[in-house]
């Protein structure tokens, strides 16, 4: 009993080290911009569904650049994992595209944004459904090309690498097993290549979230983008309302550890056998 | 023993591998070989000599560089659900139960599920793993693997099955327990069988007809006939007998 309330102490410790010194500097600094109270970014925190200098809610503008995240990395997801399956497999698609995209690897997302912006402007999902006014427009609108294009970069490399990595890592016997057993190539790929590199895939998916989810920031500080956690740290900034900055900080940190927690308990739970298999 | 069909039928087998330095080598020259349906042959011959080759070629997982196998009247070049083949170790899919493995090729056969899974307890107990149906393969032993190996091989309904070493890994107690139920299950179901090992024991143990091959290039060197009547003790002079004479044939071919 006395170990398990330790341990559940611990993680504790440097949490609270940090709020005090927070509270402390607050107190010696004595200056809003430079350092609000920790008092103020509680509260801002505990009131998610307040409106916040007309720039909407904290819980809304976590809720739309989750939307955005989770949209760009889909499609980083689906292109990338069969794209690194194939790869994985057959040494000449590897050969074909291996030397191609390390080309664009080493190029950080953020580098992409001029040319994104030249692409596609600020044109969103609503451009494209033909929407000009009304709800649905706002909601649409919020959705840009360009933030896909930066977050899809972002999470695409981590999840090609990954599985590239699982498929050609996969125990020969196995793919022997399975045509003696009588499998079609299409069932190798299903049956056998899928599920045999699915533990490196969902780490790669892991890393690539969290890539994703970094990429927001400067996806949210392109222009047109009017929501938000990254447009509300950027336009708070400019308010000099620091407190706003930190608290928006802090949902990013949050929702950002969430997101790894629930990967972290599925590779925990589902792919238990790697750990152990050989 | 009466006259029997010859199941399968290997002719001037050749396969040469390129290394990465261009150099090309032999591993199995000019092999010829005739297995009688419903026999059980082991193929014994020092480490590198191009066994398990013959094996996977027969399987379908490779393709010779000349010469022919044929099963029946057709010739082999792509695996076939009548050419079983068991491995020596890692062959069952580790992300599924051990009755989902064993079910495994029926399953890419389309059988549907509660098919499956009747065929897959038929034969999950003849290898005395049903209890353990739902365990996963890290959850148990090398002999145990290698149980189930041989039940997901059967599950299939191979005409023949082709084992590569399969008891090689496991220790020597294991080894002499799955041996017996091997033969058990081969007098229950009659499959043909030809198993590739380097333990000369286990061939006399278990064989009608014993290849003896030599190394560098892989070939056979000479072929005998165990007229030992089974079970088979290890004990009798004959064993013995074999087992020298096999020793000293493996020794000339090094």
């Amino acid at each position: 009993m006395k170990a398990r309330a330790l341990s559940l102490t611990i993680p504790l410790i440097a949490p609270a080290l940090l709020a005090v010194i927070w509270v402390i500097l607050a107190r010696q600094i004595g200056n809003q911009v430079i350092l609000p109270g920790i008092e103020q970014v509680a509260d801002l925190l505990g009131h998610p569904t307040e409106d916040l200098i007309s720039m909407g809610s904290l819980i809304s503008n976590v809720l739309v650049s989750l939307v955005r995240v989770i949209m760009g990395y889909a499609i980083a997801a689906l292109v990338a994992i069969p794209l690194g399956i194939v790869m994985g497999y057959y040494g000449f698609i590897f050969k074909f595209f291996n030397g191609f995209l390390n080309l664009f690897r080493p190029i950080p997302p953020l580098a992409w944004v001029p040319l994104v912006m030249a692409w596609f402007g600020i044109s969103s999902l609503a451009t494209v459904v033909g929407l000009e006014t009304g709800q649905m427009y706002i909601y649409l609108n919020n959705i840009k090309f360009s933030m896909l294009f930066i977050i899809f970069i972002g999470a695409f490399y981590p999840i090609l690498t990954s599985t590239i990595h699982g498929v050609r890592n996969i125990n020969t016997t196995l793919i022997d097993s399975a045509r003696v057993l009588g499998a079609s190539e299409y069932q190798i790929f299903m049956k056998v290549l899928i599920p045999a590199s699915m533990p490196s895939i969902i780490t790669g998916m892991r890393i690539g979230l969290g890539i994703a989810w970094m990429c927001l920031v400067s996806a949210e500080m392109l222009p047109g983008s009017l929501s938000g956690i990254g447009y509300m740290i950027t336009h708070a900034f400019t308010l000099a309302s620091t407190d706003i900055v930190i608290a928006g900080m802090i949902s990013i940190g949050v929702v950002g550890a969430s997101m790894d927690m629930v990967f972290r308990r599925i590779e925990h739970k589902k792919f238990s056998w790697r750990r152990q298999a050989r | 023993m009466t006259q029997q069909n010859v199941i399968i039928e290997i002719e001037k087998l050749s396969k040469e591998y390129s290394t990465e330095r261009g150099e090309s080598f032999l591993a199995i020259d000019n092999i010829n070989l005739k297995i009688q349906e419903n026999s059980f042959t082991c193929i014994v011959g020092p480490s590198g000599c191009g066994k398990s080759t013959i094996l996977r070629i027969a399987a379908g997982l490779e393709k010779a560089t000349s010469g022919t196998v044929h099963y029946r009247s057709d010739p082999v070049t792509k695996p076939c659900g009548e050419i079983g083949l068991v491995f020596q170790e890692y062959s069952l899919f580790p992300w599924l139960s051990v009755i989902d493995n064993v079910a495994a090729g029926l399953d890419f056969a389309g059988v549907e599920k509660e098919k499956r899974d009747e065929e897959a307890t038929r034969h999950l107990r003849m290898v005395n793993m049903l209890d353990f149906k739902d365990a996963y393969p890290h959850e148990l032993s090398g002999g145990m693997r290698q149980r189930v190996a041989i039940a997901r091989a059967l599950a299939n309904d191979p005409d023949v099955l082709l084992m590569d070493e399969p008891f090689g890994a496991l220790d020597a107690h294991t080894r002499i327990l799955l041996q017996q139920e091997l033969l058990k299950v081969w007098e229950l179901t009659r499959k043909t069988i030809v198993l590739v090992t380097h333990s000369v024991d286990e061939a006399i143990f278990l064989a009608d007809k014993i290849l003896i091959m030599a190394s560098r290039p892989g070939r056979i060197r000479n072929s005998l006939e165990v007229n030992i009547e089974r079970p088979r003790s290890r004990a009798i002079p004959e064993f013995g007998k074999m087992t020298d004479y096999i020793l000293k044939e493996l020794e000339y071919s090094m």
